[in-house]
């Protein structure tokens, strides 16, 4: 039995039962127990009393995804130092990507992966399952086991299926075991020998580019595919305004369709890479600032349902490179809150939307029981100051991987307690 | 011979040059392209001499990193080097695409120790150039990287239409073939536009990169309507053994419809010139009659290059030293 934990005098923000109102949450066991509006929660004997000062009280964050080193590349990334990471950005649960060495493409591994984290990680950590064997596109997992192992969801993490018929498959079979598949869409050959967006700045920096065509026309195919199979299909993360079309068109008639996009789609564009920047290797590329816009648009008119940071640590040794040989990603979980409440402060998108996208939406999308506060759900809240000014510096970084791209940014707002389960797993020190 | 530029030229002094490395044409502001081919212009002079030399980087080391074999343009600016009296020292790097950005840095880290005053490096991936003189002490010249740049040929070629128009004001550049893929039509045009000289590229689409009108004065894929009234024709070598096929069906296609024979050279004006970057594709970009033709102003270009060269050793060195 842990000691109570009391948070009063805080703005109880909350997507899932859509309030944002002055008050206290009681926690007990781990458990969410009593929400107050305005007034006092009784207070149990021997309770932890936490003043939030009017700081923002919300439910802890769920990233659809992350790459974690472990188990293959822990210099990069273990699951202790990518715990420590999204604790500290306030994420409480994320979504981990099947790209390890070995690939997560059997129950066993599921298992020890979720043995591990339990033990070593700060934030819940969900595996998610490939979807083909070592990630190669060509044979089908075994669902049925890796949803009893645990697995959240099916995904090929950074790859795209390329052939139909075997995404067809896949989603057939995955929809008999009520298994979500989040997917990718990149037509490789399209992409062929690309390094980013395709289009003037491409040309003027010499690096070849890739259309948006190819995302949105496997894009297109993965949707279609989805009526045709019925499976819970998630797009897991969508960058061009012709894919906000898609995904809007296949949502009035597919209910079973939901779509995600990254942090680094929606604050930054492709001119961030300046002089070959690195760090601004993503994939998807970043686009253009119409594209940026579309996205932003999507996300305020639902289109778009989730946010994730897409973090995904790589050494200098793969980044200190030219443009085209340097690999894709960058971490960004310690950022997420921070840089999505630039779209707040900048009044494109609603505090109420941006942490929607981050909680409730992804709970429902991966059935979990978290992503809201409520009585009875867990205890996975932050409180965050969502003025607070702070820049973002290398040196401060938990995760093993410094490749930020959003390294000297000044950002506004920042998380300054998590809880998991009821425990205070990070606290803000200046 | 008429001179929009030179009067600096003649006097012999220029003003210190605020550059430390020259690795894009986009870095130059309009002045200091005039000013660097003012001082090759000079050095036009001295290349012509009995003794084709000035002691001005003596006791300066070059050393030239050409992780892309280049006989031309690294022979060009070994040449140029020694003119000025350096100690130029040649590394070739053989890499396998696997490992050539980690030995990209280390080398850079190692010949940096080795205290060096210029590196003059080629490199097959754009930015490469760039990321290496972050990493290094000295003066850095791009030599070419990937298809992003290669601001010396567009000097050298700029050098040599001066030359052979007296003036670029009023001038009508055509370049033709593979601009998708070449440093050297980037180069061009954005020095070119610096100069406010007219800029056409003619190519098939599939060689045309996106965005070029935004480079180019105009875009043209038909090569006669492209060619009309031109003064300049600067032909691009194609690399037709990966076009082939994918770009473009086939050389012999690709010849009748982009390559400069006489019956397309006709629309260009009667004293246009015809260029070439070299090394040229005799019979798959150009006629080999126009190639070696009275037109065709190619061996200039190689002469303007030792030219240019030495001018940027020039400018650049003194600009380390004053900093």
């Amino acid at each position: 039995m842990t000691r109570p934990v009391l948070i009063e005098n805080a703005r109880i923000v909350d997507p899932a039962s859509d309030t944002d109102h002055r008050g206290g949450v009681l926690v007990e066991n781990g458990i969410v127990s009593d929400i107050a509006a305005g007034g006092p929660v009784g207070v149990p004997d021997g309770a932890e009393v936490i003043d939030a000062g009017g700081q923002m009280l919300a439910p802890g964050l769920i990233d659809m995804r992350v790459f974690v080193g472990e188990p293959g590349k822990e210099y990069r990334e273990t699951l202790a130092s990518a715990g420590a990471a999204a604790v500290a950005g306030g994420v409480t649960s994320f979504v981990m990507m099947p790209d390890t060495t070995p690939t997560v493409d059997d129950g066993a591994l599921v298992d020890f992966l979720i043995r591990r984290a339990e033990a070593q990680s700060a934030a819940r950590i969900l595996p998610a399952a490939a979807i083909t064997r070592g990630l190669e596109g060509k044979e089908i997992t075994e669902f049925g086991l890796l949803k009893e192992a645990g697995a959240v969801c099916l995904t090929d993490g950074g790859h795209s299926i390329q052939s139909s018929a075997l995404l067809r498959s896949a989603m057939s079979y995955a929809a008999n075991f009520g298994m979500t598949i989040v997917h990718q869409a990149a037509d490789a050959g399209l992409v062929g020998e690309g390094v980013m967006n395709e289009g003037l700045f491409a040309t003027v920096l010499g690096l070849k580019g890739f259309p948006r065509e190819a995302e949105t026309i496997p894009l297109a195919r993965d949707l279609q595919l989805a009526a045709l199979t019925g499976v819970r299909y998630h797009a897991a993360q969508i960058s061009t305004a012709g894919s906000v079309d898609l995904v809007k068109a296949a949502k009035s008639g597919n209910r079973n369709v939901t779509a995600g996009v990254s942090i680094n789609n929606l604050c930054l564009n492709e001119n961030d890479i300046g002089r070959y920047r690195t760090f601004f290797k993503l994939n998807p590329p970043l686009r253009s600032e119409d594209d940026r816009q579309a996205v932003i648009d999507g996300l305020r008119t639902g289109v778009i349902d989730t946010i994730h940071s897409d973090h995904d640590p790589q050494d200098s040794e793969v980044k200190r490179q030219p443009f085209a040989e340097a690999s894709y990603g960058a971490i960004g979980l310690e950022t997420l809150l921070a840089a999505a409440l630039r779209l707040v402060h900048s009044g494109d998108v609603n505090l109420m939307t941006i942490l929607r996208a981050m909680t409730q939406r992804p709970a429902q999308i991966l059935g979990l029981p978290t992503g809201r506060i409520a009585r009875g759900a867990p205890a996975d809240l932050i409180l965050a100051d969502v003025d607070y000014p702070w820049q973002v510096t290398e040196t401060a970084i938990r995760s093993k991987s410094r490749n930020t791209s959003f390294e000297g940014a000044r950002m506004q707002g920042k998380v300054m307690r998590t809880i998991v389960g009821g425990e205070t797993v990070f606290q803000h020190s200046d | 011979m008429p001179q929009q530029y030179s009067d600096a030229a003649q006097s012999g002094d220029f003003p210190p040059f605020r550059q430390r490395h020259l690795i894009s044409i986009a870095d130059l502001k309009q002045h200091e392209i005039v000013d660097l081919l003012d001082r090759a212009e000079k050095m036009i002079a001295v290349s012509r001499q009995e003794r084709k030399s000035l002691p001005t980087l003596s006791g300066k080391t070059q050393i030239n990193l050409f992780f892309e074999p280049s006989t031309r343009t690294q022979s060009s600016f070994e040449i140029a080097g020694k003119r000025l009296g350096a100690l130029v020292v040649n590394m070739s790097v053989k890499t396998s695409s696997v490992s050539k950005g980690e030995t990209l840095v280390d080398t850079a880290t190692t010949l940096n120790a080795m205290r060096p005053d210029v590196l003059v490096v080629r490199h097959s991936a754009a930015g490469a150039v760039e990321l290496l003189s972050q990493k290094v002490g000295c003066s850095v010249v791009n030599a070419g990287d990937g298809a992003h740049e290669h601001p010396t040929q567009a000097l050298l070629d700029a050098l040599t239409i001066r030359n052979h128009k007296g003036t670029l004001a009023g001038l009508t550049v055509a370049i033709c073939g593979d601009i998708l893929n070449s440093r050297v039509a980037r180069s061009n045009l954005l020095l070119l536009g610096a100069l406010h000289v007219r800029t056409r590229v003619i190519a098939p689409r599939t060689l045309l990169p996106a965005g070029i009108e935004n480079l180019a004065t105009e875009v043209f894929t038909d090569m006669e309507e492209g060619l009309k009234g031109a003064d300049v024709v600067m032909m691009l070598r194609l690399q037709h053994e990966r076009a082939n096929g994918r770009m473009i069906p086939s050389v012999r296609e690709y010849y009748r419809f982009y390559g400069l024979d006489e019956a397309k050279l006709a629309h260009a004006k009667p004293d246009a010139i015809v260029m070439h970057p070299g090394p040229m594709n005799r019979g798959v970009e150009i006629d080999p009659a126009i190639a070696d033709g009275d037109r065709s102003v190619i061996t200039d270009q190689v002469e303007m290059g030792v030219a240019v060269r030495m001018a940027v050793l020039d400018a650049l060195l003194p600009a380390r030293n004053d900093a």
